[in-house]
């Protein structure tokens, strides 16, 4: 479901004396359906930026990305946002919203943008904040007011509001207390079992152990020379 | 799939002074384009050029006109793409009262001001051949509803509103007529933030309800990300970089994207 073959990727820092900084070099990794890879490495080794290039939010310089029959690398940008919308989720660390909107609009909008009508989508999104332990109290509230960890989980149900087959998931159990996290892997289990093919970075090493089919360390697509 | 609107080439002088060079992309229905630059870099000419309010030196804007329907007067030969820069000012003018809408960065210049807000609405709607003064003002009503605006306002001229709530009734004003692409210029611009807030919300609703297309200027980048699908970073009248909102916002390749991003104050 998702190969990278080659990857590269360098940041070029045109206003800091045009310093060039390669961060990966020649990525390979393939997931299938159903399978769940765990990338790890030292923090800085480039875990984030690899996912964000997977999301197609970090730009690739070389190689390819594929999801499905989509290549990231040269796809263009509608081509992107249709891939997003329908098949490659993302859960990253931090909720970005629109301010004022209520929680329960923010976790039905992925279901609104695929066209699914308003009662059905909030439907679902009431079930997730219900599993997740959001108290209904919050639901009409906008979550930029909310704790780290409700918004934490306010980002989850988002993320898994549509059954995407692809999915990254960026510290998904970060900032939980003991019982949400077990909810969190229990979500991610389930989207594992439906056929979904997860990429993650969990810092929780038990998480990953009990989740995970396969660690990736991307240390060792860090390049070796630094020029 | 035929883009919407196919820019091509555009240019625009003012005297030696470049407005906008050879700025180029396609549309797609649905599609949310931002345009963003500091002020001076064209990204207001630009807009006026597409829009039809200046008149470009050079460049093509091919706009996918609708098949007229059935015992329509149009010329049923005349549909699909069509440059609208060529076309006869009349025809231009049809376009901009049905299939385009123009939302101004101030209200006033988007509204008449001595008219009514149910007048300012359903005036669109007579502009396109409505006669039903009932029905007129149950879509008035309607739309005054779907912006948030108190039913009870209906008669009461734009002068009694606040900013934001002008600046909502000039969003109903231009969407009633159900076009297919809004330009917008900083239609967020000069208001307070909450209502921002209010305002952008009403907007990303109605662009996926209504299957929206638009093309929205700005200088903020926090508007931009939460509006636009795709972004053009433009400086000194030209395009610098596009590509993905997000990718261009959080990996910018250009040295004056770059400057762009990192000079935005952190809240």
């Amino acid at each position: 479901m998702i190969t990278l073959t080659d990857v590269s990727k360098t940041f070029t820092l045109h206003n800091q004396g045009s310093a060039v900084i390669a961060v990966i070099d020649k990525a390979n990794l393939t997931v299938a359906p159903g399978e769940c890879v765990a990338l790890t490495g030292a923090s800085g080794a480039g875990k984030s930026t690899l996912m964000r290039m997977i999301y197609g939010n970090y730009l690739t310089q070389s190689g390819s990305i594929r999801i499905g029959d989509v290549d990231l690398v040269q796809a263009q940008p509608r081509d992107v946002i249709a891939l997003r919308r329908a098949k490659l989720g993302y859960v990253s660390q931090f909720l970005r919203v629109v301010p004022r909107v209520p929680t329960l609009d923010v976790v039905a909008e992925p279901l609104r943008v695929l066209g699914i009508p308003a009662p059905a989508a909030q439907d679902r999104a009431r079930a997730l904040l219900t599993q997740l332990n959001i108290p209904q109290r919050l639901w009409g509230l906008s979550p930029t007011t909310f704790s780290g960890g409700e918004q934490q989980r306010v980002n989850i149900a988002r993320g898994f509001a549509h059954p995407y087959p692809a999915l990254l998931l960026d510290e998904p159990t970060a900032s939980l207390d003991p019982h949400n996290r077990e909810i969190v892997l229990s979500l991610i289990a389930d989207a594992k079992a439906r056929g979904a093919a997860i990429i993650g970075i969990f810092h929780d090493a038990e998480a990953r152990d009990r989740l995970c089919d396969r660690e990736i360390d991307v240390g060792a697509f860090t390049p070796q020379a630094v020029a | 799939m035929t883009p919407l609107l196919s820019v091509q080439g555009i240019t625009k002088h003012y005297g030696a002074h470049i407005g906008c060079a050879d700025v180029s992309f396609d549309l797609y229905p649905g599609e949310v384009m931002g345009i963003v630059g500091e002020s001076g870099s064209g990204k207001s000419t630009l807009l006026n050029c597409m829009a039809g309010h200046l008149a470009p030196d050079a460049g093509r804007v091919v706009f996918d006109t609708r098949k007229p329907s059935e015992g329509d007067a149009a010329d049923h030969e005349n549909h699909g793409p069509r440059d609208t820069v060529t076309m006869s000012e009349p025809e231009r003018r049809m376009l901009s009262r049905t299939d385009w809408a123009f939302v101004h960065q101030h209200a006033r210049d988007g509204l008449r001001m001595g008219v009514s807000a149910g007048g300012n609405v359903g005036e669109r709607l007579m502009a396109v051949g409505a006669r039903n003064y009932a029905s007129i003002r149950d879509q008035a009503t309607d739309w005054l509803g779907r912006v948030e605006i108190d039913a009870g306002r209906i008669d009461d001229r734009p002068t009694t509103f606040s900013g934001g709530m002008q600046q909502r009734l000039q969003i109903a004003r231009n969407l009633v007529t159900g076009p297919r692409l809004v330009f917008m210029d900083e239609p967020t611009g000069g208001l307070d933030v909450s209502v921002q807030a209010r305002l952008l919300d009403l907007l990303r609703g109605l662009v996926r309800d209504m299957g929206l297309s638009a093309i929205i200027v700005t200088h903020d980048l926090a508007v931009v990300r939460l509006l636009a699908d795709r972004i053009m970073v433009m400086k000194s009248g030209r395009v610098v970089e596009s590509g993905l909102t997000d990718q261009v916002l959080d990996d910018p390749q250009h040295a004056y994207s770059q400057l762009l991003v990192s000079s935005v104050l952190q809240v």
